[in-house]
């Protein structure tokens, strides 16, 4: 529970943040909220040299919308977003995302970029963003670009993201109707399952659908046969029962909270839920 | 020599804890709190696997670092310390403080470091390259007990530490020979109905708040070593580290500071303490180690794990005529203080509240690669009474009996006590039928069963839960313990202004001593409780002692206590007497005053007479000035708190995640002296107690013998969040065996809990052909349940 020796420098701005990752010898990491980060370095899982601190970059923090976009900065917190009066008017998806992570000191800490840059395979946010299909906006030595989450993520801790660059905000549609549902693990409160699911409805018919799932496989990913089936249903039990019971997920994880079959098995309870909750919203 | 009779004044009352602003506050002082001039700190190097042969060592990348003082193998250690001791009286194999030759649990220290900062020490330990020849390791304890895959001491054939020991109906309890089996065959063969389980009371981890930590600091001008220590009981530790130290135990002093919580897991003394001893003996220089919390998880004792086949007998009137019970318990890689002992309590349990003519325990203890088990908080007493209450419950579900009834026919009824089981233990007093009276009205029982089955209707999975415990407490006589002695000692001392220095060999770290015996002592001397202060956990004030374990501290402490009390207060009649021209039996203490029985305020006050102790012109014939007593109380046997638990669960039926819904408890520990401290330790009992049923067990991986649960990460203490709100009531049956008719408090909710909780998750899926379920009750292990198939 005692890190190996590490130097640490704070950034003032991203370019200051980008230039100091790129003049780092050895295994530089930036941190922001720290807990994915210092967990591994106490177990020195992760025994980085150089830990730059980005925490304190102005203008990376806070939510705002306009004319129907969502715009989160890389640097809020989960606890930040659990109480968001924007997201909870406009995206209450996230907010119910966030307010289930970890414990209240867990969620004072971590930040939104932090935890999908990590991308634990168990984290609540990655299934959100995927199912809102938000945009992920990076800045780089090679200047700023911007990835669709769905396209993100794309094997255990893998994401898109270069060395040298780091998430500076995460923006998308506000949803016409979502919502997050979750098999806690009992200990560490991740997601043993955790679906989230995007509708839009018109005129009593779902007329478009994204669902994704995390904790369940190497990383988030969708659901396509629970979307397929969603689409253009009266979203009424029978169909919320048949689109779940489509839910498949490949590579799925294992371990003491729950075995291959029984994730699968919760894979579908969940997008059960999570369907019937963003239904009825 | 009087006692005060309670209720008193302040016994009785719900006191808040004094030492609660120190604490909350962050103005306690922890181990990890001291520092002292020239002080090097330790770290252990340790195995990461489970059974192996230590190839070679080297540490000199370690030795070569700037601020690394000393480096010392196990082998170099052992050269300086003998083994570790053990205090039953079981054959045990060499326990190194550090390992010298083999590794017999993930974790087990393999070296020390010795440096100028923790950081650079645990620096230095993870540089140390330790070549270990792998041996398949030892994890199933009944595979283990064959010998297979390994055999872990070479003396201790098929990884027996006690191979079979026997007890109860037809073992002679001198010779522990099974001399008749008829009386336990015939039960059996007459019964109407048997049931028979294997059941499993999983291996649990401690998790004390403050994990362990050790300052030893020996001063080579006087000879003398000081060892600042979480222990719960100093005294034994000081015995301990003096006689593996070769040292006079006058020359060593421990002292236990606030101390976060032991749960028991703090009774032994453990390697890293024996070591920082020996270093800073070597070395001249004060030593300190704390232990990490993932230290703690692999390297604190654990608890529990032991299987329990249970056979029971009974008529078709659910009266139980035998009780067998065949245990393995699964001690780890080795035998620590009390390990060989804390599974016979076990088979102690046996008849639980129950007038059962025969009993039968067979106890049968493995080695297996893992952290060696000890005392945590009920040892033993949890795992006999989980496996008689869930036998009762399956007894009741056999003959379509209510888990009341059942229990009811059986009581032992309390013209009976003093009551003798068939095992031989001796149960104080007892008045059952009274408690669970109360608690049935309390639940509302026939209520609770009608929603029950209301809920159920509508497709829910709803279950009820029943437990009724008895357990042993106030330990001691020494008979119990006789490599250490189960007494306690006290004394009291009144200054010459009249304020109160009481001292105590029951050493509090948590429990509220500084509350309850400064509760207890103010109604017996008749001052404030501001004018006591309780001193504790330190070998250099407190003359001789036990310790704070078994739930003993109140009853053989507090005994102790008011006898030093009853000497000062006889001392003080003689002084009082003669300023009062009076005779010194007719004086009594109130309010400040000593005076005539009755008129007390008519005497002279506390202080004044404290006064003319230290200044007595002219001094009383035959009297020392002075007014400093002390005591020491050994009980004459153990004390049997009771209570019945009612619960009530409900679970996923998508899911398999279970909601405690309800908890009704009624406890029955004797005369109270203080409600809010009895309350708060059944309250943290019962935490500890679900915990078991529902989230808490830790796993070792059957191949590699990984500890998989070795954080908090991994595995779940309860949080308050998944409680209801605790239903409690209590009864009083005053113990006879000592003068406050006290039983202990410590760890009934602990035991009372667990059996009800699994009780009600059977009753919730007994439609669904569930008999049994081991705990812990994982969601998934509901959830298959529910679709039909096995746990």
């Amino acid at each position: 529970m005692i890190p190996s020796a590490f130097d640490y420098q704070r950034a003032g701005s991203i370019a200051e943040a980008i230039a100091l990752k790129q003049g780092a010898e050895g295994d530089a990491r930036f941190i922001a909220g720290g807990h994915s980060l210092i967990p591994l370095m106490k177990l020195r899982l992760a025994e980085p040299s150089l830990l730059i601190d980005i925490s304190g970059i102005p203008g990376l923090s806070g939510v705002s919308e306009d004319g129907g976009r969502v715009s989160i900065g890389a640097l809020t917190t989960h606890a930040e977003l659990e109480s968001d009066s924007v997201l909870l008017a406009s995206a209450p998806v996230v907010a119910e995302a966030a307010g289930e992570i970890g414990d209240q000191q867990v969620r004072n800490r971590g930040t939104i970029g932090g935890s999908l840059a990590h991308a634990d395979p168990a984290s609540d946010l990655p299934a959100v963003v995927v199912a809102l299909d938000a945009s992920i906006h990076i800045a780089g030595a090679g200047g700023e670009r911007t990835v669709a989450a769905g396209d993100f993520f794309s094997g255990l801790f893998e994401v898109d993201l270069a060395e040298d660059e780091l998430i500076t905000s995460v923006s998308f549609d506000a949803p016409s109707q979502a919502a997050y549902a979750k098999l806690r693990h009992p200990a560490s409160h991740f997601a043993i399952v955790g679906v989230a699911a995007s509708l839009t409805v018109e005129g009593g018919v779902c007329t478009g659908a994204r669902v994704a799932v995390t904790g369940a496989s190497t990383h988030a990913q969708r659901l396509g046969a629970v979307e397929e089936a969603l689409t253009g249903s009266s979203l009424d039990d029978d169909a919320i029962a048949a689109a779940s019971a489509a839910a498949d997920v490949d590579d799925v994880n294992a371990d003491l909270a729950g075995s291959e079959e029984y994730r699968q098995a919760m894979t579908r309870v969940f997008t059960g839920r999570a369907i019937a909750a963003a239904a009825a919203r | 020599m009087t006692m005060q009779a309670t209720p008193g004044q302040l016994v009785g009352q719900r006191v808040r804890r004094r030492e609660d602003p120190r604490l909350v506050k962050g103005r306690g002082s922890y181990v990890d709190d001291m520092k002292l001039p020239g002080m090097l700190h330790l770290a252990f190097k340790r195995s990461d696997v489970a059974h192996g042969i230590i190839r070679s060592i080297d540490t000199s990348a370690a030795e070569a670092m700037p601020g690394v003082e000393l480096v010392l193998t196990g082998a170099q250690l052992a050269e300086i310390i003998p083994p570790m001791p053990v205090a039953t009286p079981f054959p045990a194999p060499d326990h190194h403080a550090v390992t010298p030759d083999r590794v017999r649990y993930v974790g087990e220290p393999i070296a020390v470091v010795v440096a100028t900062d923790r950081f650079l020490a645990a620096d230095a330990a993870d540089v140390i390259e330790v070549d270990i020849e792998e041996l398949p390791a030892v994890i199933d304890p009944e595979r283990a007990a064959n010998g297979d895959p390994a055999v872990i001491h070479e003396a201790f054939e098929n990884n027996l530490a006690v191979p079979f020991a026997p007890a109860g109906t037809g073992v002679n309890p001198e010779t522990l020979e099974v001399e008749d089996e008829s009386a336990l065959n015939e039960a059996f063969e007459n019964a109407d109905v048997v049931v028979s389980q294997r059941m499993f009371s999983q291996r649990l981890v401690p998790n004390a708040m403050e994990p362990r930590g050790v300052i030893a600091r020996f001063e080579p001008g006087n000879d003398e070593l000081t060892v600042w220590s979480t222990t719960q009981n100093p005294h034994i530790a000081r015995t301990l580290l003096a006689a593996i130290l070769g040292m006079g135990q006058h020359q060593v002093r421990v002292i236990a500071p606030d101390v976060g919580g032991g749960f028991g897991s703090k009774i032994n003394v453990y390697g890293e303490d024996f070591a920082a001893a020996a270093i800073s003996r070597d070395i001249g220089r004060p030593v300190k180690w704390i232990e990490d919390r993932s230290e703690a998880f692999m390297t604190t004792i654990h608890g529990r794990d032991v299987i329990g086949y249970i056979d029971l007998a009974a008529t078709g009137e659910g009266k139980v005529t035998a009780v067998k019970m065949r245990l393995i318990a699964d001690i780890g890689a080795y035998e620590m203080v009390l390990t060989a002992a804390i599974p016979t309590l076990v088979a102690f349990m046996i008849s639980g509240v129950y007038d059962i003519p025969v009993v039968r325990a067979e106890l049968t203890e493995v080695f297996t690669n893992k952290m060696p088990t000890d005392a945590y908080r009920g040892a033993g007493r949890p795992e006999g009474i989980y496996f008689l209450e869930r036998a009762m419950d399956m007894l009741a579900s056999e003959l379509g009996m209510d888990p009341a009834d059942v229990r009811r026919v059986n009581f032992i009824q309390p013209d009976q006590f003093p009551y003798t089981t068939a095992g031989g233990m001796v149960y104080d007093s007892g008045e059952y039928e009274r408690l669970l009276d109360q608690a049935l009205e309390n639940a509302g029982w026939e209520q609770m069963k009608a929603d029950r089955d209301a809920a159920r209707a509508e497709g829910r999975i709803v279950g009820l839960g029943m437990s009724f415990y008895t357990e042993i407490c106030g330990f001691g006589p020494s008979a119990a313990m006789p490599t250490v002695g189960l007494w306690e000692h006290a004394s009291v001392s009144v200054e010459r202004d009249g304020k109160v220095r009481a001292s105590s060999g029951a050493s509090s770290h948590g429990q509220g001593h500084e509350t309850t015996f400064a509760q207890m002592l103010a109604d017996d001397l008749g001052i404030p409780m501001d004018d006591i202060s309780i001193i504790h956990g330190d070998t250099g004030q407190v003359r001789e002692g036990t310790g704070t374990f078994g739930s003993r501290s109140q009853v053989v402490g507090g005994t102790a206590l008011l006898m030093a009390s009853g000497k000062v207060k006889d001392k003080m009649r003689v002084f009082a007497a003669q300023m009062l021209e009076t005779q010194p039996g007719d004086l009594s203490f109130s309010d400040g005053m000593i005076g005539p029985t009755g008129q007390e305020d008519t005497g002279v006050a506390f202080a004044e007479v404290a006064g003319f102790a230290y200044i007595p012109i002219p001094l009383p014939p035959d009297t020392e000035p002075g007014l400093s007593e002390e005591a020491f109380w050994e009980p004459e046997g153990f004390t049997w708190p009771f209570g019945c638990y009612i619960t009530q669960v409900e679970i996923d039926r998508d899911t398999g995640e279970l909601e405690l819904q309800r908890f009704v408890g009624v406890d029955d520990c004797g005369n109270v002296i203080n409600p809010l401290i009895v309350a708060g330790q059944i309250h943290g009992g019962i935490a500890q107690g679900v915990g078991q049923a529902l989230t808490e067990e830790a796993v070792y991986d059957e191949g590699s013998g990984q500890l998989l649960t070795a954080s908090f990460m991994d595995y779940q203490i309860p949080r308050a969040r998944d409680f209801p709100r605790f239903e409690l009531d209590h009864t009083v049956t005053p113990s006879p065996l000592n003068p406050m008719g006290v039983k202990g408090i410590g760890e009934a909710g602990t035991i009372g809990s667990t059996p009800s909780i699994v009780n009600a998750a059977v009753d919730a899926l007994s439609g669904h052909g569930v008999e049994h379920i081991d705990m812990m009750l994982r969601p998934e292990k509901l959830w298959r349940l529910i679709q039909g198939g096995d746990a």
